[in-house]
């Protein structure tokens, strides 16, 4: 926010979802802040442009869908697909998300405060993302690209069928999923984990954070495979 | 799609309001299941007393006049009370033989659950339509679940909506799919459920009846229901004094819980808890894949 500078109020009470987006998607710039969205869908979605969105309470699906450029906060939590397939610009809340959060993201930031559920960083594609607690089960699914930095715990099958992401956990993690593996964490790996707590406020030391990757042992076909391929015939 | 909603009155502060709470609840997820909708209210109960729901879908019976002949068969008093196609009889009779009795020799019924506490109304249509005919808004009590429904693997047809019963005071509410449903039906009529439907929920229904009737506790019922049940589900099931919630291991049905001193409620989105009193100061979050939950007054 721009201290000093005047707040548009939007109040999903009056305002309906589509004039709320309008509103957003046809500034330039400018604060705004959006009141009771009690679990709406969508809120915040699509914007491509340096707007600063606050959101005073939970959201439904989707919310900051397809973001670009500007910021979103949320005081709150949000459902499935918090910031889905974000391309650039930050996304922030201080609760919790469900599951698919930060699905498909191409760039930008995305922090989530509290809790993230299931598949958190499904199929990012460089995205990095930072989460305050705990990440839920099959977490960087078939992640290609960009970081997933978790303070707190990670769920079973973490990385499952992972590409080239890079996954920090500072907690423990339940299980590791198909073809994903510890890492050795070299001093790049803490220069990215810094930057990232840097960038999203988070306090830890970047030393306690254990790194988790592709094993690569998926990407090609191998001869020992064939039966497999010929009995699929 | 489908939407389920649960709420669990902890204190007697709400109570009152119980049914104007869940139709709130049930209004906000007319969207994930327009076709048909289902509720089922609990009060405490008293003890001896049995209420048995019927639906007459395909007669138009005297309710009077099945009430007299219940109560000459039980020997003991019977109250009947109908609302649309749907009549509560109420004995301090024998319930099971009550319950016998309107499947066996009643006029053309469906039962639609039994036990000291549950009434339960379904139709298809509008939800918040449905809600209105069998007049949820009005009723107090201590805990309901409530479904809306969009159909995916049976028609939309009053014995195909939610909830369906599996066992007394028992009752059950889902959003996903079965996919092993056929075989488990089989399986279940070997050992003696029958089925009205070719429903996946009515076949979890009728497993879980099966398990209680076995002598399972509903966490024991619910902890094979996780070996044996193939398929996506968030389950909402009612049962005496409380309610309990299973998500399958992968957990792609959505579902969030909010609990206050008051009451606990779950519902598919968040949307419909978000008007709940004193969902400001909730303790809100995501249930587990494989745990179950449950609350209850008992505990």
């Amino acid at each position: 926010m721009n201290p000093g500078s005047e707040s548009t109020i939007l109040d999903m009470e009056i305002t309906t979802l589509r004039e709320l987006n309008a509103a957003l998607h046809e500034a330039d710039s400018g604060d705004f802040v959006v009141r009771n969205p009690r679990g709406a869908h969508a809120v915040a979605a699509g914007i491509n442009s340096p707007v600063a969105v606050t959101v005073e309470g939970s959201v439904g699906y989707y919310c900051a869908g397809m973001h670009q450029v500007g910021r979103v906060l949320v005081h709150g939590n949000a459902s499935t697909g918090l910031a889905e397939n974000i391309m650039s610009g930050e996304v922030r809340i201080t609760g919790s998300a469900t599951m698919s959060a930060g699905a498909t993201g191409h760039g930008g930031l995305l922090v989530i405060e509290g809790n993230s559920g299931a598949r958190c960083g499904i199929s990012m594609k460089g995205v990095d993302i930072v989460v305050g607690g705990n990440v839920g089960h099959m977490s960087a699914f078939m992640a290609q690209a960009g970081s997933l930095v978790v303070l707190g715990d990670a769920a079973d099958d973490l990385g499952d069928s992972i590409y080239e992401a890079q996954v920090f956990v500072r907690g423990d993690v339940a299980s590791l999923g198909a073809d994903c593996i510890e890492k050795e964490v070299r001093p790049e790996h803490i220069e990215i984990v810094t930057g990232l707590l840097a960038a999203s406020s988070m306090q830890a030391d970047p030393a306690d954070f254990r790194r988790y990757g592709s094993a690569r042992q998926l990407y090609n076909f191998h001869v020992d495979d064939i039966d497999a391929e010929v009995a699929a015939r | 799609m489908c939407g389920i909603v649960g709420l669990f009155l902890k204190t007697d502060r709400y109570r009152d309001r119980l049914g104007e709470l869940t139709a709130v609840m049930l209004h906000e997820m007319r969207e994930r299941g327009p076709d048909s909708a289902g509720f089922a209210v609990y009060d405490e109960g008293r003890p001896g007393r049995t209420r048995v729901t019927v639906l007459a879908e395909r007669s138009t019976p005297e309710w009077g006049q099945v009430a007299a002949s219940l109560e000459a068969q039980l020997g003991a008093a019977v109250t009947v009370r109908s609302i649309r196609d749907h009549a509560v009889f109420e004995t301090d009779g024998d319930g099971r033989a009550a319950r016998q009795w309107l499947i066996d020799h009643g006029p053309d019924v469906d039962v639609l659950s039994y036990g000291n506490q549950i009434e339960l109304y379904k139709s298809v249509g509008d939800p918040d339509l449905v809600a209105i005919n069998y007049d949820l808004a009005s009723r107090s009590g201590t805990h309901a679940i409530a479904h809306t429904r969009m159909a995916t693997e049976s028609a939309v047809t009053t014995n195909g909506s939610h909830p369906f019963v599996t066992g007394a005071d028992t009752c059950l509410v889902h959003n996903g799919s079965f996919s092993n449903h056929n075989q488990l039906r089989e399986r279940l009529v070997q050992r003696g459920e029958s089925f009205q439907t070719e429903n996946d929920t009515e076949v979890a229904a009728g497993y879980l009846s099966w398990r209680l009737r076995e002598g399972d506790t509903i966490e024991q019922a619910l902890e094979q229901a996780l070996v044996d049940l193939d398929g996506f589900y968030t389950l909402a099931i009612g049962i005496e004094s409380g309610f309990a919630i299973l998500r399958d291991p992968i957990s792609c049905k959505p579902a969030v819980v909010a609990e206050t001193d008051d009451w606990v409620a779950m519902s598919s989105e968040y949307r419909a808890i978000a008007r709940l009193p004193g969902v400001e100061h909730a303790e809100v979050f995501e249930p587990e894949p494989s745990r179950i939950y449950t609350w209850s007054l008992a505990s």
